[in-house]
């Protein structure tokens, strides 16, 4: 049992002693997360077709959708959990995560401001391109 | 849930302080090792959205995403991607309690799963070639070839990479090192799922909304 004194790797189940870890559980962790992804990629799919939802708010919705969805296979399938023995892992992705934003947002606000103030530009440019 | 708690006390009394516990296990690294390079993967791919978020709209007068996208195929190609993370865990639960035959099925699962996937990706990629909307149409177009078929690419990459595991499991069994790399290997899958979910959002679904 020494492995119980490390941190987890990622995608290791949490170090539950042996005496209470059943074959079972593990079966259930990844059924659940099946489970909850299908719902949130039905309602996915649901949200991005309906004309039930005011369609200015469909594209926040499908953000949290998505979110959820990868929260949901993080939690289920790669087993990253905020339990104390896994914190290197969850740093590692706080990081990423931060990264990622800064990639993401960064483009679109700098391409999103240029665009705006070459309007003239970008009209010329489509001026061009339709034949 | 008292019990929960105490399970939770012992679990944090079995982790000694890290000045205590001297190096950590191989198994650990290497999946530490393996997450690092997933997330500079995901990295990669945000730099990859960017591009395509910022290029969406410049169809220059080609075909775009509403007349482009089928959603029946996205939705099956979401499915079996799905269903293969999800035989791909069966798998890692075959393997903790070293099972072969269990092991075996849950890889042949996931292989045809994922193999079913890129089969209609590439479907779908010839469809879109014949309408005439090719990478060099325009920039949407190179974008959405770039981002998309940069992850069938790793899917294409995780079916040899199954297979080669598979070969390895048959003629070593369940050694450290090969159950190490089947870890790698269920991460990489589980991964690319969660990428898979940021492309039918933003690609398919975000992409055919008026």
């Amino acid at each position: 049992m020494t492995e119980m004194r490390w941190d987890v790797a990622p995608g290791d189940r949490p170090s539950i002693p042996a005496s209470e870890q059943n074959a079972s559980s593990g079966f259930l962790v990844y059924t659940l997360g099946l489970l909850l992804a299908v719902i949130l990629t039905v309602t996915s799919f649901w949200v991005a077709n309906t004309s039930a939802i005011w369609a200015p708010g469909v594209p926040a919705g499908l953000t949290v959708l998505a979110i959820a969805q990868m929260g949901v296979h993080l939690v289920f399938f790669l087993h990253i959990t905020t339990g104390p023995d896994s914190s290197h892992n969850v740093l590692a992705l706080a990081f990423g995560v931060l990264i990622v934003f800064l990639v993401l947002a960064g483009s679109l606000v700098i391409m999103a401001n240029l665009n705006e103030n070459m309007m003239v530009h970008s009209e010329l440019m489509n001026l061009q391109m339709q034949r | 849930m008292n019990v929960a708690v105490e399970m939770d006390a012992v679990r944090r009394s079995a982790l000694l302080n890290l000045s205590e516990a001297g190096p950590a296990p191989k198994r650990v690294i290497a999946g530490f090792g393996f997450w690092t390079f997933l997330l500079s993967d995901i990295v990669m791919f945000s730099a990859l959205f960017a591009s395509y978020a910022v290029l969406a709209k410049a169809t220059a007068g080609g075909l775009t995403g509403v007349q482009l996208f089928d959603q029946r195929n996205v939705a099956m190609e979401t499915a079996l991607l799905l269903l293969s993370s999800y035989t791909c865990g069966m798998m890692s639960l075959a393997i903790n309690s070293r099972r072969y035959l269990a092991t075996f099925l849950g890889a042949v699962a996931t292989f045809l799963l994922g193999a079913a996937f890129l089969a209609l990706e590439l479907r779908e990629f010839q469809g879109m070639i014949a309408l005439g909307a090719t990478p060099q149409r325009s920039a949407f177009l190179s974008a959405f070839f770039t981002l998309v078929g940069s992850h069938g690419l790793h899917v294409t990459v995780g079916l040899a990479w199954l297979v080669l595991m598979m070969v390895q499991l048959s003629l070593r069994g369940f050694q450290d090192v090969v159950v190490r790399r089947l870890h790698c290997f269920s991460l990489f899958w589980h991964a690319l799922d969660i990428i898979w979910v940021l492309i039918f959002t933003i690609v398919y679904l975000m992409g055919v909304l008026p």
